[in-house]
């Protein structure tokens, strides 16, 4: 075992194992330099091309090119509000507790998702807190509407953290507030019925 | 003082050239892009790091020893750059035309040692001070098989002034002073019956002069990137054990001049090369019976003809050793220093002396 390496090492040593081995070593890299005008593609990893290109510059300049990310992977969360029936499954399924929402019922049908289903809470406050979220994805899967998803959006980070809040509400405060009033108001007026109704019961 | 200021200019843009072709040549053979936001295709990034090193505070250790310490860059610095001086850039620009060109240049260049010495002494660190000792002990070493081969194109040309050499090596010979009667041979045979004296180009480069200087190229060729710290023989510098060696303690603009001083020494190492071997600036086309190339391509004595054709092709050649120079960088790993020190005492220097030999018989088929 020995004597044979010895004589590999030896075989291999030579002056014109040398040069040759020098030389090939120049015309690796030389090869390189000259495939460098192309560049490989940012093709995604079921493309058929994506191991088909052993040449060309492996570099991607990252802001301006990208490499498409999976449909299914798990980056920023995006919750469509119109669809969304502010059911609370998504808050309570967090781990992280990282959803924020409040609930205030609608004085009346506010409309039907895309998908049918009644909308009857309107949602002063939906946030998610992105810095907190582990994106586990639990949410998607338990929104009733498949309202709230993930979006193939990674790069978004921020300077200033309370920025990675992220606020889904489409009521400005104003309405929010003209929305519990109208809420507390009708809920007055039903009391006011009901006490009306126990009243006339009592009398009758 | 015309000179001098156009040197530098002419060595300051050589040397951002390089600093960029450096990066890109090193990422294209990494199959990475090099810079790319810096102006076009990242132009102007060696500039703009340029400008980012003047910027920078001038830090000076406080037990550093500071009058060695601030001196160091501007001697090695000057060293080189005095190098530069004795070398003919056209057939009549030269910025010192002195008879001992070659002597001068050797010797000029050995003072890069002390300025090395005293920034690794001056830093008062250790790796700093390691630093230096490896590239001290490197440069010395090889000092001896690159001025083996020096010496052996020297008596072939039986010259010690660069101009009268660059002269030899072209179609221009007889215009020269002195070599008015002298003639060239293929290979420098003259029982071969081939004049070339007027064939010119590539025929009568020194290395087809007296194609043993085929090998004195080579000798020289890696002796010289051992004595401007390239890879493979980056030893004083390697950046993974030493920091940076002898300049690991520098900063801002003495930090600059000595990045300048050891880019200048790749310029001039290759700028000998080529004068000394390669033709310096004579046309690599040879006149072919009517068809004069040669000519065509040399220009005319004392016009801006010459200038241009004789600054062109001794650019030209420059770059191609530079380019191999980097190529050389990004291919091979770093010797270790016994190896290092066995190829320059036990291969480079019997076979160097060899040639010498070899080319003293040479020069007497010659004449
Ligand atoms: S992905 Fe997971 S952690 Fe993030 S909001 Fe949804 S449930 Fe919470
Ligand atoms: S689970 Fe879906 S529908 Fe329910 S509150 Fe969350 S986002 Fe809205």
């Amino acid at each position: 075992m020995r004597t044979t390496e010895r004589k590999a090492i030896q075989h291999k040593s030579g002056f014109w194992d040398v040069v040759k081995s020098l030389v090939s070593g120049l015309r690796l890299t030389w090869k390189h330099f000259k495939n460098a005008n192309n560049r490989r593609t940012p093709e995604y990893v079921t493309d058929k091309n994506y191991f088909n290109q052993p040449d060309g510059l492996v570099t991607l300049k990252y802001p301006y090119e990208a490499i498409p990310v999976p449909d299914n992977g798990r980056y920023r969360l995006h919750n469509e509000i119109d669809d969304c029936i502010v059911c609370d499954l998504c808050a309570k399924i967090c781990p992280v507790n990282c959803i924020t929402i409040e609930s205030v019922k609608a004085t009346e049908e506010i409309g039907v998702t895309s998908d049918g289903t009644k909308k009857r809470l309107y949602a002063p406050v939906f946030d998610i807190d992105l810095a907190k979220c582990c994106y586990c994805g639990l949410c998607t899967t338990v929104c009733p509407t498949d309202c709230l998803t993930m979006t193939p959006v990674y790069d978004f980070a921020e300077v200033d953290i309370k920025n990675m809040i992220y606020h889904f509400t489409d009521l400005s405060p104003e309405q929010a507030e003209e929305k519990k009033q109208l809420l507390a108001k009708q809920q007055e007026e039903m009391a006011a019925a009901k006490a009306a109704a126990l009243a006339a019961r009592k009398q009758g | 003082m015309l000179a001098f200021v156009l040197t530098l200019v002419l060595l300051l843009s050589i040397v951002i050239v390089l600093a960029y072709a450096e990066r890109k040549v090193a990422a294209f053979m990494q199959d990475r892009l090099g810079p790319t936001e810096a102006g076009p295709y990242g132009s102007l990034q060696s500039v703009l790091d340029v400008l980012k090193l003047l910027q920078k505070e001038d830090i000076v250790p406080a037990a550093a020893d500071k009058s060695l310490f601030k001196l160091a860059p501007i001697l090695i610095f000057a060293a080189v750059f005095a190098g530069f001086a004795v070398i003919p850039f056209t057939p009549d620009l030269v910025p010192a035309g002195i008879g001992i060109g070659v002597f001068y240049l050797l010797a000029i260049i050995s003072l890069d040692v002390v300025g090395l010495l005293m920034a690794g002494w001056g830093s008062n660190n250790k790796y700093a001070m390691l630093g230096a000792m490896r590239s001290v002990a490197q440069i010395v070493s090889y000092e001896i098989p690159a001025g083996l081969a020096i010496l052996s194109a020297v008596m072939v040309c039986q010259s010690l002034d660069f101009q009268e050499i660059s002269y030899q090596q072209g179609a221009l010979m007889n215009q020269f002073p002195g070599l008015e009667y002298e003639m060239n041979w293929l290979f420098g045979i003259e029982a071969l019956g081939i004049n070339t004296t007027t064939i010119g180009g590539i025929t009568t480069w020194n290395i087809f002069r007296a194609p043993i200087l085929l090998i004195s190229f080579i000798i020289y060729f890696i002796a010289s990137l051992a004595e401007s710290n390239r890879a493979p023989f980056d030893i004083p510098e390697a950046e993974s054990e030493l920091v940076a060696g002898f300049h690991v303690e520098y900063s801002g603009f003495r930090f600059a001049v000595l990045f300048l001083a050891e880019y200048s020494m790749m310029v001039l190492v290759s700028l000998v090369a080529v004068i000394l071997f390669l033709g310096s600036w004579n046309t690599p086309l040879p006149n072919i019976g009517p068809v004069s190339l040669a000519y065509w391509t040399t220009g005319t004595v004392g016009e801006v003809s010459s200038i241009l054709w004789g600054g062109f092709w001794l650019l030209s050649k420059t770059f191609v050793l530079l380019f191999l120079q980097l190529q050389i960088r990004w291919t091979y790993p770093r010797l270790r220093v016994d190896q290092l020190m066995h190829l320059c005492w036990k291969v480079l220097t019997p076979i160097a002396l060899g040639v010498v030999l070899i080319a003293g018989i040479w020069r007497l088929l010659m004449i």
